[in-house]
C-alpha cells in the first residue's frame, strides 16, 4: 500500500476546495480550520452542502444581490450569460465555470464555488491560525463533500499537516476503497465518521449507495486501532425509529474504537442553497427533531456507548 | 444574593437620574464668600464648605454609606467648570437618551443664583475664549474633540496607600513636607506651601464628612425600631469615626474608607472616569484573610459587603454632559473600572480568593457601574481565566480582558519603573496607567477618517468649503499611492500640532485656576513635590490623544491604493466625484469599493500593512512630545461613542461607507468587513504594535450558541490567550444574537435589562442612541454552523 513516497508531480497537484473555514469549533477538538474538499459519491437527501456534491466548481447566482448592471454579460468569455426579466442566468451548456463573471461582479451576486488549489495554497491558509491550534489543542479538519474522493490530494495535505505538527481530523462518510482508507488512516489523528443508517434499505434509499462498504470500513478502522467519533444525522421519519437506533447502537458497541457518539439533529439551513442551485429538495416539510426526541435517542444509545452528545 | 442586596440593587436600578443643584448652590455661596486668595487654598475652602454642608444620606438597609448627591442618582453639577444654561437644563430634562430630570426648584436656583454668578467665569468659557482660530475651526469641523471643556482632568486610580496610612497618615506626610519646606531655599516654596496647606484642609474636610455620617447614623439608630438595623447603624457610625481618617482594620472598614475618598474626589471636581479603587482584590486580600482567619468575616459576608459597595457606584451617574462632550460620551456610565488578577508588585501571580469573589459579584450584580475587567498575565492560572470566561459568555460585556504583561511592558517602555507598572493596570475604557502615581489624562478623540477626507480634498472640508488643513495638493494629480500617503501624513501632523497647542494651553488653565488639592493628596508624588495633580505633581504625567476609526482609514486607503493606483480601474477624479455624491447613482462603484478591496480584519497582509503605516504615522506625530506637566503625549486607540459623532461629521469614504454613518470603533475592523472569523480578526489586530500605545480597544461579537458548554469556555479562553501571546492589549465581548437586539429596538419595554458592550464599557441597549444601536447590530457576528 502506501510506501511513504509521493511522485514529485503529485506534490504540486491540485485539488478542488470549496471552502476553508477558520475558527471551526464543532469539527474536532479545540480551534480548527476546516478544509472542505469538493465532490461526494453519496446523494444524501438531507445534505446541507449540495454545492459540494459535484466534483467540479459550481456557479451560484443570487438575484437578490444583483444590480442588473450587465458586467457579467460583458465579462463572460463563453458568452453564456443571458438576461431574462432582470435576471442574469448562465446557460449551463455554454458556461465553462471559469469564474470570470464572479470576479467581475462587484455586488457579489455571482460566486464560483470550488477552486483549484495546490497543497501549498491550502497549507498557507491553514498555517495562518497555528497560534490558535497550539493554544487550544486544535488543528486541521478535512471535510467535504467526501474528502476521500480526492484521496491523493488529501494524503498530501495530511502529510504536510504532519510536517507542521498539526493535529488532523478527517470528516468522512467512509465511502471509499479500503486501500484509500488505509493510506489516509496512517496520517489521521481522529476520524469523524458518519453513520447514517445500519439498515441497508434505508441507506440505499436516502444516500443512493450501499452501506456495506461504510460499515466494513468502520470495522477496519477499529481493527487498526484508529480513534473515531461516530456522527449520526437524525432525520425524522427516516432513520430515527427505535429499531434503527438500536441496530446502530449494537453495531457501534461491537467496534471498540469509538470515542463518542455525536447526534446531529436534521436542520433546514441548507434548503435555500437548493433554490439557488436550482436543485429540487426531496425532504421539504420534514421538521427539525424536538429536543425531547433527541434526548430520547441519546438515552437509547447510552445503553451501547458511555459518551453520547447532541451537536449540530 | 441576599435580600438586602436585592433590595438595594433594585432601588438603584429604579432610581431616575436627576440633576441636583445642591453642589452648584454650595459652590456658588463658597465662591462668593472667598476673597482673592491663592487658587489651591481657594479650592480647598470650597471643598471644605461642601464637605461640611452637603446632605448626608443613609439609605435603608445599606452597609456602605455615602452619596455624592442628596439621593441615589441625584447628580451634582460643576458650574465653576461648565455652568449649564437654562436651555441646557431644558435639553437635559427632555432629551430622549441620557436625560436628567430637572425640577422647577433647580431651574429657579440656576436662574437666580448659579448662572448670574458664574456667567463669564467658567473654565469652559475661558477655554473657548483662548483657543486660536485654527483650533476652533478644526473643533467645529469634528477633526478632534476636547475632553477638558466640561469635565476635569482625572483619569487616575488609587493604589494601596489609603489602606496603609489613612487620610491622617497622608495629612501628616503633607505636614512633614510643609515643615521641611520651611528650611529649604526652594524659590517656589510659597506656592508649594499653599498647595500643601490646601491638601491638609482637604484631608480634614473628608474626615469631617465621615464624622457627619457617623452622627447621622447614630441619630438614625436612636429612632430605629428594628433592633437588627439599629445595631447595623451603630456599626456604621463606629466605622465612619475610624475611616478614612485612620487605616482600616477590617474588610468593611477598607471598603468604607475607599468610598469616602471616592466621594471626595468626585465632589471636588467632575474628573473624567470618576475615581477607581484599581486593584481592589489585592488591596482587600489581607483584610479578607485576616477576617476569615479570626472568624470576624465569612465569605458570604464579604460578598454582601462587596455587593453593597457595587451599588454605591451605580448610584452615581456621570455628571450631565452637553454638546460635543455628550456626543462623544453618551452614557450614564462614569467609567470607574475595577481591575482583578494580574501581577503583584513582585511580579508574581496576583490572583487571590477575593479575585474569585469579585468575579461572582460582577456576575450577580449585572450593573453597568462599576465597570470591571480582568488583568490576565501568562502567570495567572487557567482557573481564573475560565471563571472570568464563564461570566463573559453570559453576554453583557463584563468583565473585559486585558493583557497584564503587555500593560506592564507599555509602561516600562515609557520609563515607568517595573514595580510601579505592576501595581498599575487599566482604567476608564482601556487606558494604561500607574495606579496611585500617574495623571494620565485623555485630551480628546482624533478623527482619522476625517483626515482622509481632508487629504482627498487638498485640506478643504467638503462639508463647509472651508480650507481647514494645509493645501497638500489636488489628489487627482497624485501619481502614486506614496504621494497620497505623504499628503495624509502632512494633514495628520498639522492637526496633531493644532490639538497639542490647544491642550497645552488648557493644561495650564487647570493648573492655574482649578487645582485639585484633595486628589493631589492621594497621588504620588504631589505631596513630595508640593505640586498639584493638575500642575504636574504626579510621578508620571501622560497626555493621551485617542485615535478613532483606524479600520475605516485602513480600508479607505487600501481602496485608494487598489482601485486608483494599482488596478487603475477607478481614476482619482472619478472617486472624488462618487464620494461627493455620497454614492447616489453609483451603487456599483460603492459595492466595488466595499467588496473588492483588501480589508483590515481578514488577516490580509496587504491591508494589515496599511493599518501598520497609519499607526506609524499617528504614533510618530504624537508619541513623546512634551506636555506642560513635565510629561509627554502618547497615543491610544479607543472611541467611547465618538465613532458615531465622527461618522456624523465625515462624508462618504473610499471604503464604501456612506456619509454620516458611523466609522469603525476602537481597533475593530469596519462593521461587517471581517469575513474570515474571529481568529483572522485577532491576527490582523495583533499586527499592530500595542506596546507603543497606552491602550487599544477590540470588540468581538459572538452568538450565544458558539460559546455553549465546556467547549465554548475552552475556545473563548484559547482565543484570549492566543491574542495576548501575540501582543494584544485588550479584548471585550458581546455575546448576543442580532435578532435579540433588533427585537429590543422594536420592543424596548421588554428589553429594559439588556446590557451590551459598547466600547470599553457596558450600557443598557435601550439607553443607546439609534445610530449606536444600529452600529452594534452591524458589528460582525461570529457564528457557528
Amino acid at each position: 500500500m502506501d510506501d511513504g513516497t509521493i511522485p514529485a508531480q503529485e506534490r504540486e497537484s491540485k485539488g478542488t476546495v470549496f471552502n476553508i473555514m477558520r475558527f471551526s469549533v464543532h469539527d474536532g477538538p479545540g480551534i480548527r480550520t476546516t478544509v472542505f474538499l469538493k465532490g461526494c459519491p453519496l446523494q444524501c437527501a438531507w445534505c446541507h452542502n449540495p454545492e459540494a456534491l459535484p466534483g467540479a466548481p459550481v456557479l451560484v447566482y443570487r438575484p437578490d444581490r444583483c444590480l442588473a448592471c450587465g458586467d457579467c454579460v460583458d465579462a463572460c468569455p463563453q458568452h453564456a450569460i443571458r438576461e431574462s426579466e432582470g435576471k442574469f442566468e448562465a446557460l449551463p451548456e455554454l458556461c465553462a465555470r471559469c469564474g470570470t463573471c464572479a470576479e467581475a461582479c462587484a455586488a457579489e451576486a455571482r460566486e464560483l464555488i470550488g477552486r483549484p488549489m495546490t497543497v501549498g495554497d491550502v497549507m498557507r491558509e491553514v498555517e495562518r491560525d497555528s497560534p490558535f491550534y497550539r493554544e487550544s489543542g486544535g488543528g486541521v479538519t478535512f471535510s467535504g463533500g467526501e474528502p476521500l474522493l480526492q484521496h491523493r490530494f488529501l494524503v498530501e495535505l495530511l502529510r504536510a499537516c504532519a510536517g507542521s505538527g498539526f493535529h488532523t481530523v478527517v470528516d468522512t462518510s467512509g465511502y471509499a476503497s479500503p486501500d484509500v482508507l488505509y493510506r489516509v488512516a496512517g496520517l489521521t489523528d481522529l476520524f469523524l465518521y458518519d453513520l447514517k443508517s445500519v439498515n441497508e434499505e434505508i441507506h440505499r434509499r436516502f444516500t443512493g449507495v450501499s452501506g456495506a462498504l461504510i460499515r466494513g470500513n468502520l470495522e477496519r478502522l477499529a481493527s487498526w486501532g484508529k480513534k473515531v467519533v461516530i456522527r449520526m444525522p437524525i432525520v425524522p421519519g427516516i432513520n430515527d425509529s427505535p429499531e434503527n437506533i438500536e441496530t446502530a447502537g449494537r453495531f457501534i458497541a461491537a467496534l471498540g474504537n469509538v470515542v463518542r457518539i455525536e447526534l446531529i439533529p436534521y436542520h433546514t439551513i441548507g434548503i435555500d442553497k437548493y433554490e439557488r442551485l436550482g436543485i429540487p429538495y426531496s425532504l421539504a416539510g420534514v421538521q427539525t427533531p424536538s429536543c425531547d426526541s433527541m434526548n430520547r435517542i441519546a438515552d437509547d444509545l447510552l445503553r451501547f456507548h458511555p459518551v453520547v452528545s447532541i451537536g449540530g | 444574593m441576599t435580600d438586602r442586596v436585592r433590595m438595594l440593587r433594585e432601588q438603584s436600578l429604579a432610581a431616575i437620574p436627576v440633576l441636583a443643584h445642591e453642589r452648584a448652590l454650595l459652590v456658588t455661596e463658597a465662591a462668593m464668600n472667598t476673597g482673592d486668595i491663592p487658587a489651591p487654598l481657594r479650592r480647598a475652602g470650597v471643598f471644605r464648605y461642601l464637605m461640611e454642608r452637603e446632605t448626608v444620606v443613609i439609605n435603608d438597609g445599606e452597609l456602605i454609606v455615602g452619596e455624592r448627591g442628596p439621593a441615589p442618582k441625584a447628580t451634582s453639577t460643576y458650574p465653576e467648570l461648565c455652568c449649564h444654561t437654562l436651555d441646557d437644563l431644558e435639553i437635559l430634562d427632555t432629551r430622549q437618551k441620557i436625560a436628567f430630570r430637572v425640577s422647577p426648584e433647580t431651574k429657579d436656583a440656576y436662574r437666580e443664583r448659579v448662572i448670574p454668578f458664574w456667567k463669564g467665569k467658567t473654565m469652559r468659557e475661558r477655554i473657548f475664549s483662548v483657543m486660536d482660530g485654527q483650533w476652533k475651526d478644526a473643533y467645529a469641523a469634528g477633526v478632534f474633540t476636547e475632553f477638558m471643556e466640561q469635565r476635569a482632568p482625572g483619569h487616575t486610580v488609587l493604589d494601596g496607600k489609603l489602606y496603609a496610612k489613612g487620610l491622617l497618615g497622608l495629612r501628616s506626610d503633607a505636614a512633614s513636607a510643609l515643615e521641611s519646606l520651611g528650611r529649604s531655599q526652594d524659590p517656589l516654596a510659597g506656592a508649594k506651601r499653599d498647595e500643601l496647606e490646601a491638601m491638609m484642609i482637604c484631608a480634614d474636610a473628608v474626615i469631617t464628612l465621615a464624622g457627619r455620617y457617623a452622627e447621622a447614623a447614630e441619630e438614625k439608630a436612636g429612632s430605629e425600631p428594628d433592633p437588627l438595623r439599629k445595631t447595623e447603624l451603630l456599626e456604621i457610625a463606629r466605622i465612619c469615626r475610624r475611616v478614612p481618617a485612620r487605616p482600616p482594620e477590617s474588610f468593611r472598614d477598607a471598603l468604607q474608607a475607599y468610598w469616602f475618598v471616592h466621594l471626595g474626589v468626585i465632589t471636588e471636581l467632575n474628573p473624567w472616569d470618576a475615581f477607581n479603587p484599581g486593584r481592589l482584590d489585592q488591596h482587600l486580600a489581607p483584610f479578607y484573610e485576616r477576617g476569615i482567619a479570626d472568624g470576624t468575616l465569612t465569605r458570604e459576608g464579604a460578598k454582601e459587603l462587596l455587593e453593597c459597595f457595587w451599588v454605591k457606584f451605580n448610584n452615581q451617574p456621570a455628571p450631565p454632559k452637553v454638546g460635543v462632550t455628550a456626543e462623544e460620551s453618551s452614557t450614564y456610565t462614569d467609567f470607574a473600572n475595577i481591575n482583578s488578577g494580574g501581577l503583584t508588585v513582585q511580579g508574581e501571580d496576583g490572583v487571590n480568593d477575593v479575585t474569585y469573589l469579585v468575579l461572582e459579584v460582577i456576575d450577580e450584580m449585572r450593573l453597568v457601574q462599576p465597570s470591571s475587567n480582568i488583568q490576565l498575565s501568562r502567570k495567572n492560572p487557567d482557573a481564573f481565566l475560565r471563571a472570568a470566561a464563564g461570566v463573559i459568555r453570559k453576554g453583557w460585556g463584563q468583565p473585559s480582558v486585558f493583557n497584564a504583561d503587555a500593560v506592564v511592558e507599555e509602561m516600562v517602555r515609557v520609563g515607568k519603573t517595573v514595580e510601579d507598572a505592576r501595581q498599575g493596570g487599566t482604567s476608564g475604557c482601556v487606558e494604561t496607567g500607574a495606579f496611585g502615581k500617574e495623571a494620565y489624562i485623555l485630551t480628546g478623540y482624533f478623527n482619522l477618517p476625517k483626515i482622509v477626507e481632508l487629504t482627498l480634498n487638498g485640506g478643504r472640508d467638503p462639508r463647509t468649503g472651508m480650507q481647514l488643513g494645509p493645501a497638500t495638493g489636488d489628489a487627482a494629480a497624485f501619481h502614486t499611492f506614496e504621494e497620497f500617503m505623504h499628503a495624509f501624513r502632512a494633514q495628520v501632523h498639522h492637526f496633531v500640532d493644532v490639538k497639542i497647542r490647544g491642550s497645552n494651553v488648557i493644561e495650564r488653565l487647570y493648573a492655574e485656576y482649578l487645582p485639585v488639592p484633595f486628589l493631589s493628596l492621594l497621588i504620588d508624588d504631589c505631596i513630595a513635590k508640593g505640586v498639584d495633580y493638575n500642575a504636574g505633581g504626579a510621578r508620571y504625567n501622560t497626555s493621551y490623544i485617542q485615535g478613532v476609526g483606524i479600520g475605516t482609514v485602513t480600508d479607505s486607503l487600501s481602496a485608494i491604493r487598489h482601485h486608483v493606483f494599482e488596478e487603475g480601474g477607478l481614476p482619482m477624479a472619478g472617486l472624488l466625484g462618487v464620494l461627493a455624491a455620497d454614492f447616489q447613482g453609483y451603487e456599483k462603484t460603492r459595492l466595488l469599493l466595499k467588496n473588492r478591496t483588501p480589508r483590515y480584519g481578514n488577516d490580509d497582509d496587504g491591508a494589515d500593512a496599511i493599518m501598520q503605516s497609519v499607526f506609524e504615522i499617528y504614533f510618530k506625530a504624537i508619541d513623546g512630545r512634551p506636555n506642560t506637566r513635565g510629561g509627554t503625549y502618547r497615543i491610544n486607540l479607543l472611541p467611547t461613542t465618538c465613532h458615531i459623532y465622527f461618522g456624523a461629521v465625515t462624508g462618504a469614504t473610499p471604503d464604501g461607507r456612506n456619509a454620516g454613518t458611523p466609522v469603525s470603533e476602537g481597533i475593530s475592523p469596519v462593521q461587517g468587513a471581517d469575513r474570515q472569523g474571529p481568529t483572522a480578526v485577532l491576527m490582523s489586530a495583533s499586527k499592530m504594535d500595542h506596546v507603543r500605545t497606552g491602550g487599544t480597544l477590540l470588540n468581538q461579537k459572538f452568538t450565544p450558541k458558539l460559546l455553549e458548554g465546556e467547549k465554548g469556555i475552552d475556545c473563548l479562553a484559547a482565543l484570549i490567550r492566543s491574542y495576548f501571546r501575540m501582543g494584544g492589549h485588550h479584548i471585550q465581548f458581546n455575546v448576543v444574537d442580532a435578532a435579540t437586539l433588533r427585537d429590543a429596538q422594536v420592543h424596548p419595554g421588554e428589553h429594559r435589562d439588556l446590557i451590551v458592550r459598547v466600547a470599553g464599557y457596558s450600557d443598557y441597549f435601550c439607553d443607546l442612541g439609534r445610530s449606536l444601536q444600529d452600529e452594534i447590530i452591524a458589528r460582525t457576528e461570529h457564528t457557528s454552523l
